[in-house]
């Protein structure tokens, strides 16, 4: 069985440096394809827009040179997959000399954290409404409350984040609009800071779970009703065994294998749809950070994010594909090919 | 061997499953026992209501199906419509099942101690040592080796899955084992070792038991007694030898017909018509549109019971 | 499981008892169906009855409220916005667009879908495996994110070149599950007998398989779209839409830019986001629906096929 647990692995790590290839090479083909040259092009608007661009011939060089835009565009490509291995995306053309990578940084850590949060919330919530919608013995007053919690299942995130600012934080001033943490707090390990930033989380992270989380409870409804008709379900019943049990055991246990494999696909949209919230809330993280690129016509800052969020999404598919062989028997698998 | 003492009895039991088309009558005013440590085989064809006996017999018919009438004593005591509480402890001490689908019948995501510890612990006090060396032995009992305690079902062949499920089933020496279709999913050589396995569990243990099946031929070689069911009635009912000696049934005798035989060659019987919508039973007989001795009288009322030989009864308008 | 013995007994007699007994009659799917009729309509009937013009920037007085607020105008019965556009004729205009980016974003998503999945499903071996290896990783791809880098990069002029961009991330889907519908359906009996009897595959793809697939196909196809919508109006609402026609997501990003919300303008940024809180709601009811309609189990009773 060794040779399937390497393979395994192994196919799982192809798929992750397939997914980063695929994704990178888009936004580096595509331009390209349509046939317009990005630097003139936005320096021109950049001009256009102030009237004067400073260091603009400087900036020019420095990008002609790190990305050697006169070279063939074979040997571009292989250099921007360079770059892109070693997190190298040159220049922010806005805030010129800065390095695009510097620039993105400080928002990590916030992107993080919310999208982490956010995930994992939604997916508990989702396949814990989903499995008890899905259950037999689910009794009636809750099958009848439950498929409230999904309401808000098509609408996109951002739209409910204006949704909830133009309420809660404008007409009943209960928690702050936007930004990640108040000027008047101390950032650090202090109470009142964390405090703070929890309380500026609060809406970003319900608009993100309120509206994802519908879509793993309908999954998760279906694949429970499967389970249900199971003969191993109808066994476990006819040994009497305690209700509960057989909910978690027999019925959650066996449904969420294929509720994960959907929650690691799911994984990208999700996290693009975070991007548009950040946005929204004007969160300090990657998002937000994207959308003032956006306005400021910064291409390698977008580039910039847009190649670490397709990396930090395909490092996440991975975690995922490689934890499945510890709770589906069926793969079998070595913790030790993994390490 | 059987006593005379009846470990269950479903008396006058009507199962329906309610679809927005109207009531499927799938069990209709059907009668009978198991003597203690009896076989009683239920046999018939897909869809006739057998699987749906077993079922209402656990008190697991699952919705749209109800019991809208009759009763099932098990050792004297009604189940019908007790608290779910109550049922959750009867059910494997007193009543126990060999499911149907031998390849899916165990959980596949946990091992095979885990499986039959849990129906154990369900209703007794036992862990440690003392489980592991009950389970050990359970396994042991239906002949299986020791290393199936760790392994997971997948590792299983259909035939040791169907064992481990026999070994559940005794676990708590039950009163009654409801076995339905134990080898129907089983090629020819494994059905023949898990059907040894049943019996020698069943001769050493004493279990009365209701066998379900569609195959007269293997029922045949197993059983005490022979149930014949159609479309949600009893037909037939008797002693295992009476019954193959003189089939009264026009449908018992196209069954027992349908044995292949190596001694002599013989056309296939064929039966013509169909079976009439459960939903909208005809007045009289429910056999009446495919029997080959049809006549006006069975179109009338339906046939009583009558009994022909000892404990051999027959439900058929030639013999009222 | 056993009602599902007795009901598919082929034996009993009396199935369909009337048309109003069709499987495509569920509730959910119809009424998500009429609601897009009707949003449709109000798109495509609008000009008829309002000047769309008025949907341009400097056409109508600026920052007027709704007709019902004191100060409205009847002449803008929904109001104005900032840059002096007419709401009503905006949505007007916006409406049709959005729905048009969806519609050909997922079909061509659907296309690209039938032929890979039919390929992989069909012929196995390792085309299935390369397509099936492509499909699973571009499906992980945070798609949203790789269209931003290219609409920030490329300008979108109109909605079809946004459409285009948008069918670049709308194939997997469709790809994966029609591998799957195949896989299973080659197994079935009567595509075996089609096998057997040597009819070319294109036929058995089209005669056999495609109308047993049918009610999955047009779930993912509305799934398609209203994932194509959203996409485009995420694009949009960041400020990467086509600039020359309103579309819905524009008209947000506009609200957003003029800081329509602290001035509470909330008929500037409400109507766009009711409008497509009611679109994505009509086709996540479809796509539920067709489920339903495709997979039995999931209408609560065992009602087999």
């Amino acid at each position: 069985m060794g040779g399937l647990t390497r393979g395994y692995f192994i196919q799982r790590l192809l798929m992750f440096f397939l997914t980063i290839w695929i994704g990178v090479s888009l936004t580096f083909a595509i331009p390209r394809l349509s046939g317009s040259d990005p630097t003139t092009a936005m320096l021109l608007t950049m001009m256009n827009a102030r009237g004067y661009v400073e260091n603009a011939d400087k900036i020019i060089a420095a990008y002609k040179e790190s990305f050697g835009l006169n070279d063939p565009i074979g040997i571009q490509y292989i250099r921007y997959l360079w770059n892109v291995i070693h997190f190298d995306y040159g220049f922010s053309f806005a805030k010129f000399p800065a390095a695009a990578w510097s620039l993105v940084t400080p928002a990590l850590p916030w992107t993080l954290g919310l999208l982490t949060v956010a995930s994992v919330l939604s997916f508990i919530f989702g396949v814990t409404v989903g499995s008890l919608m899905g259950w037999r013995k689910t009794p009636r007053w809750l099958n009848n409350i439950l498929p409230v919690s999904l309401t808000f299942t098509s609408i996109p995130y951002f739209m409910f984040g204006i949704l909830l600012i133009s309420i809660v934080a404008f007409k009943l001033h209960w928690l702050p609009a936007t930004g990640g943490y108040s000027r008047d707090v101390n950032p650090g390990w202090n109470a009142p800071f964390i405090k703070d930033v929890l309380a500026h989380a609060i809406m970003p992270l319900i608009s993100i779970v309120i509206t994802s989380m519908g879509g793993w409870a309908l999954g998760m409804r279906g694949l429970m009703i499967g389970v249900n008709n199971e003969d191993y379900f109808l066994l476990a019943q006819a040994k009497g065994l305690s209700p509960a049990r057989v909910f978690f055991r027999y019925g959650i246990r066996n449904a969420i294998l294929p509720a994960l494999t959907a929650f690691a696909l799911g994984i990208g949209s999700l996290i693009g749809g975070s991007i548009l919230v950040e946005y929204i809330f004007a969160y300090p993280g990657t998002g937000y950070t994207l959308y003032r690129a956006i306005q400021e016509q910064d291409y390698t800052v977008i580039q910039t994010i847009t190649n670490l969020i397709i990396i930090i999404t395909a490092t996440g598919v991975l975690i995922l594909d490689l934890l499945y062989p510890l709770i589906d028997p069926r793969i079998t698998y070595k913790k030790s090919v993994a390490s | 061997m059987a006593s005379d003492q009846k470990v269950l009895e479903l008396n006058d039991l009507n199962v329906h499953y309610f679809t927005p088309r109207g009531a499927v009558i799938a069990v209709n005013h059907v009668n009978l026992y198991v003597k203690k440590g009896e076989i009683v085989g239920l046999v018939g064809e897909s869809g006739c209501g057998k699987t749906t006996v077993a079922m209402s017999t656990l008190q697991m018919v699952s919705a749209p199906g109800r019991i809208v009438g009759g009763e099932i004593k098990i050792e004297g005591q009604n189940i019908v419509n007790l608290p779910e509480k109550e049922l959750r402890k009867l059910r494997w001490s007193k009543l126990a099942l060999i499911p149907q689908g031998a390849m899916n019948s165990l959980n596949p995501v946990t091992k095979i101690k885990e499986q039959m510890a849990d129906g154990i612990t369900a209703h007794e006090k036992i862990s440690g040592a003392a489980l592991r060396d009950k389970v050990l032995k359970l396994l042991n009992d239906v002949g299986l080796p020791e290393r199936v305690y760790n392994m997971f079902p997948h590792e299983l062949s259909g035939g040791m899955k169907q064992r481990v499920c026999i070994a559940m089933a005794v676990a708590l020496n039950p009163a009654v084992i409801i076995a339905d279709e134990p080898t129907s999913a089983l090629d020819v050589i494994v059905q023949r070792v898990v059907a040894q396995t049943l019996l020698d569990v069943k001769n050493r243990l004493g279990v009365s038991m209701i066998m379900i099946g569609h195959d007269m031929g293997l029922l045949a070689q197993m059983v005490d007694r022979v149930a014949v069911m159609y479309a949600g009635n009893l037909v037939e009912v008797g002693p295992v030898g009476s019954i193959f000696e003189h089939p009264y049934h026009p449908y018992t005798q196209l069954l027992i017909d349908a044995i292949p035989s190596t001694k002599q060659k013989k056309p296939l019987k064929v039966t013509e018509g169909l079976t009439h919508d459960l939903r909208n039973p005809p007045p009289g007989c429910c056999f009446q549109f495919r029997c080959p001795f049809v006549r006006d009288a069975c179109r009338q009322k339906p046939p009583e019971f009558k009994q022909m030989e000892p404990d051999h009864f027959v439900a058929c308008v030639q013999y009222n | 499981m056993a009602v599902v013995a007795t009901n598919s007994n082929p034996k009993i007699a009396s199935r369909r008892v009337s048309i109003w007994d069709s499987p495509w009659l569920n509730s959910k799917f119809v009424t998500g169906g009429v609601i897009i009729v009707l949003v449709l309509l109000f798109g495509l009937l609008g000009p008829l009855f309002w000047n769309t013009d008025l949907a341009f920037t400097a056409s109508s007085p600026v920052n007027l409220p709704p007709v019902w607020d004191t100060g409205g105008d009847p002449a803008h019965p929904l109001g104005t916005e900032s840059n002096g556009r007419d709401m009503l004729a905006q949505l007007v205009v916006a409406i049709p667009s959005s729905l048009k980016v969806g519609l050909v974003a997922a079909s061509i998503g659907m296309a690209v879908g039938i032929l890979l999945g039919s390929i992989a499903g069909y012929v196995g071996g390792w085309p299935d495996h390369i397509i099936r290896t492509i499909t699973d990783s571009v499906i992980t791809i945070p798609s949203l994110m790789v269209l931003i880098a290219i609409t920030a990069y490329v300008k979108m002029t109109d909605t079809t070149a946004m459409a285009l961009v948008l069918a670049l991330f709308a194939w997997p889907g469709p790809t994966r599950l029609i591998r799957s519908q195949v896989l299973t359906l080659r197994e079935r009996g009567f595509v075996r007998m089609a096998l057997l009897s040597n009819v070319p595959a294109l036929e058995i793809m089209l005669t056999e398989m495609v109308p047993n697939m049918l009610p999955w196909l047009a779930a993912s196809l509305t799934g398609g779209i209203s994932g194509a919508i959203l996409g485009a109006t995420g694009l949009e609402a960041l400020g990467l839409g086509p600039t020359r026609v309103p579309s819905l997501g524009t008209i947000i990003n506009n609200a957003l830019r003029s800081s329509a919300l602290v001035r509470g303008m909330v008929w500037w940024w409400l109507p766009p986001i009711i409008v497509l809180i009611v679109i994505f709601t009509a086709f996540f009811l479809m796509t539920i629906g067709l489920d339903e309609i495709a997979n039995p189990r999931l209408r609560g009773y065992g009602n087999g096929k």
